[in-house]
């Protein structure tokens, strides 16, 4: 447990970057710190470790007061990841994933064993072991960021908008990762960032802060976005924060109708005008796109590859309300999708019955 | 010209010392002689106080103040330095030379060493000293487990520079009664013996190419290949070639 208590930060030249700060980031949970430019969130998250020492107040660390303990001792305990990973070029992956063991003074064998085993853990090939940081992409080079923060195994981990500097399809597959590797691990992680969406899909709560270092609100994310505290927080969560909300919230076991389909590579069925849109599965009846009926066949024989409309996403049963939602609302039948856990088809759903489902929620929820 | 000045060179009586002369195996020990004692000065002084400076970045002024140095006129120093000091030594033949001789050639190499460890130590990118404390790393430990090898291709590049111009400003020492490979150019000089003074130029810069070829050698076995990116061509390099294909497990020269 991380616990600031009155945290104050006036950097010389006047600036007060975090002012009286009360927060807990709770044991084995993602804290994240998010807000916009300026409001004080690098400066909060480095006085953890003492990059960064505070002009008053006190930071605890579990029941040890962090001022009361040197801080190189501080920091060995602490794991840091920052944005562009830092690296030390001159030296292999490997060894740079022991940096802290090294410190330490662990056996230099046992150290880069370790280091291996984590180089896997964060996804990256052993070969990579023996190459230096100027051989590896800007997405990997991070993955070792992470995997020299976990080298000692700290219970604390610090990490400084880890994922911004690489593109979004890299930064998707690092936050999934992340997750897994969380759950698995269990660490005390002060997260930062300035995107509330990377914010909403990692913490398990979320502190809001506002220029000027002042918490604004600390909440779980969907208690952010159903209950924003105040216009700022509801003007930075984002307009659309009703909508992400479903997401936090399953659907329970939608009741779904059967919906005809015909298989892929089958005839095209003729004089089946009650409906335009027919939904194409394959042999295991995984649902594959949408058939236009009304379209013009002159060609084709066969359902095949090149007439499917595939923009329609897939909900899965016992997903949330937001997948449900979507379904329906990608489809161009107007009805969503819904399969099973291995992905074959149950049926569809309409907008108008998700939206039912949605209002029953909402009346239930009020006291 | 070119015939005697080759034929100079080539005769093996001008190697090797005789009841008279000095030979040039001789004198090329004096010169290397006068050239490692200033250099290795010059790193004790210079090199330290350069990690010290770019680490701490205080006391940047001296680097400046150092560099003001290189104005100096190095005969006009070297004679006041021995009209100074030689009184001192009489008796104790040579050292009073040798000593005014070296505080020059010191004075001169101190400069390029000094300004180039400070600027490497300082240009290393603030997120990796950030990361380096951050992983709690002492002071210490960071200017000598990162900064340091981080900066060694700038070090390295002053110290050649430094070497460079002590071999070919040893020369002064000749112009006190000392030896070295200067003695042939100011004996040639006074001579007119114009093979022998051209011979002796080249032998100069014979020796300073000689030198530097060491120390690039060296300098390519010290400096870590993640920094001089000289990776073999079986490792890829990410953004020219993917990844994973042309990789043989831990293949690197
Ligand atoms: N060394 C410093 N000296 C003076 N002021 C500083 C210093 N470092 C930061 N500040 C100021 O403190 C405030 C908070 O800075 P901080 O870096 O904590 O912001 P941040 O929330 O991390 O912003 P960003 O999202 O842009 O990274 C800013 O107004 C900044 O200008
Ligand atoms: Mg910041």
């Amino acid at each position: 447990m991380i616990r600031f208590d009155a945290v104050t930060k006036r950097y010389p030249d006047g600036t007060v970057a975090v002012d009286s700060l009360e927060l807990t980031a709770a044991s084995g949970q993602i804290t994240v710190l998010v807000g916009p430019s300026g409001c004080g969130k690098t400066t909060s998250l480095r006085m953890i470790n003492r990059m960064i020492e505070p002009t008053s107040g006190t930071i605890w660390l579990d029941d040890t007061d962090t001022a009361s303990m040197a801080t190189h001792e501080l920091r060995r305990q602490i794991g840091y990841v920052i944005q562009h990973a830092g690296l030390f070029p001159h030296r292999t992956i490997v060894d740079n994933i022991a940096t802290v063991p090294f410190l330490l003074g662990t056996d230099k064998k046992e150290a880069r064993k370790t280091a291996l085993e984590l180089l896997e853990r964060v996804g990256l090939p052993p070969h990579f072991a023996k190459r230096y940081p100027a051989q590896l992409s800007g997405g990997q080079q991070q993955r070792v960021g992470v995997a020299r923060a976990l080298a000692a195994d700290p219970p604390v981990m610090l990490m400084d908008e880890p994922f911004s500097a690489v593109d979004p399809v890299v930064r998707e597959q690092l936050q999934d990762e992340f997750l897994r590797l969380q759950q698995e691990l269990g660490k005390t992680i002060v997260f930062v960032t300035h995107d509330i969406d990377e914010a909403i899909k990692l913490g398990d709560q979320v502190a809001v802060l506002r220029v000027g270092g002042h918490l604004a609100q600390l909440a779980s994310p969907v208690e952010l976005l159903s209950r924003p505290i105040d216009a700022f927080v509801a003007g930075f969560v984002g307009r659309d924060r009703g909508y992400r909300a479903l997401g936090f919230t399953t659907a329970g076991t939608l009741s779904t109708r059967g919906e005809p389909t015909v298989t892929l590579g089958a005839a095209i069925p003729k004089g089946t005008d009650t409906d335009t849109w027919l939904l194409v599965v394959d042999a295991q009846q995984a649902p594959q796109g949408w058939l236009d009926l009304g379209a013009d066949f002159t060609g084709h024989e066969t359902v095949s590859d090149e007439l499917l409309y595939r923009g329609g996403t897939l909900a899965t049963q016992g997903g949330t309300l937001r997948a449900a939602l979507d379904a329906c609302l990608s489809s161009p039948s107007g009805r969503g999708v819904v399969v099973d856990d291995g992905g074959a088809l149950i049926g569809s759903v309409t907008a108008r019955e998700v939206l039912e489902l949605i209002e029953a929620r909402e009346t239930e929820r009020q006291p | 010209m070119i015939a005697d000045v080759v034929t100079w060179l080539t005769d093996s009586s001008h190697w090797t010392d005789t009841k008279f002369d000095t030979g040039i195996w001789t004198q090329l020990l004096a010169h290397l002689k006068f050239v490692g004692i200033a250099l290795a000065i010059a790193l004790l002084i210079a090199l330290p106080l350069g990690l010290f400076i770019g680490h701490t970045r205080r006391w940047g002024w001296l680097v400046a103040g150092a560099n003001a140095l290189r104005a100096l006129p190095t005969v006009g120093v070297l004679v006041l330095l021995t009209v100074i000091i030689s009184p001192h030594f009489q008796g104790r033949t040579d050292t009073g030379f040798l000593i005014p001789t070296e505080i020059v050639l010191v004075l001169l190499a101190v400069p390029p060493i000094l300004s180039n460890t400070y600027a490497g130590v300082q240009n290393v990118e603030p997120g990796i000293r950030d990361a380096a404390f951050g992983m709690g790393m002492t002071g210490p430990q960071v200017l000598l487990r990162v900064e340091f090898p981080i900066s060694l291709p700038l070090i390295f590049s002053g110290v050649r520079s430094a070497t460079l111009q002590l071999i070919a400003t040893a020369t002064v020492a000749s112009y006190l009664p000392l030896g070295g490979l200067g003695r042939f150019i100011y004996d040639g000089l006074a001579q007119q013996d114009y093979p022998q003074m051209i011979g002796g130029g080249v032998l100069v810069a014979a020796l300073a190419l000689l030198t530097d070829l060491v120390l690039a050698t060296i300098q390519r076995y010290v400096v870590s290949r993640g920094i001089t990116r000289r990776f073999s061509s079986k490792q890829a390099v990410p953004d020219s070639r993917i990844a994973a294909v042309h990789e043989t497990d831990g293949a690197h020269a």
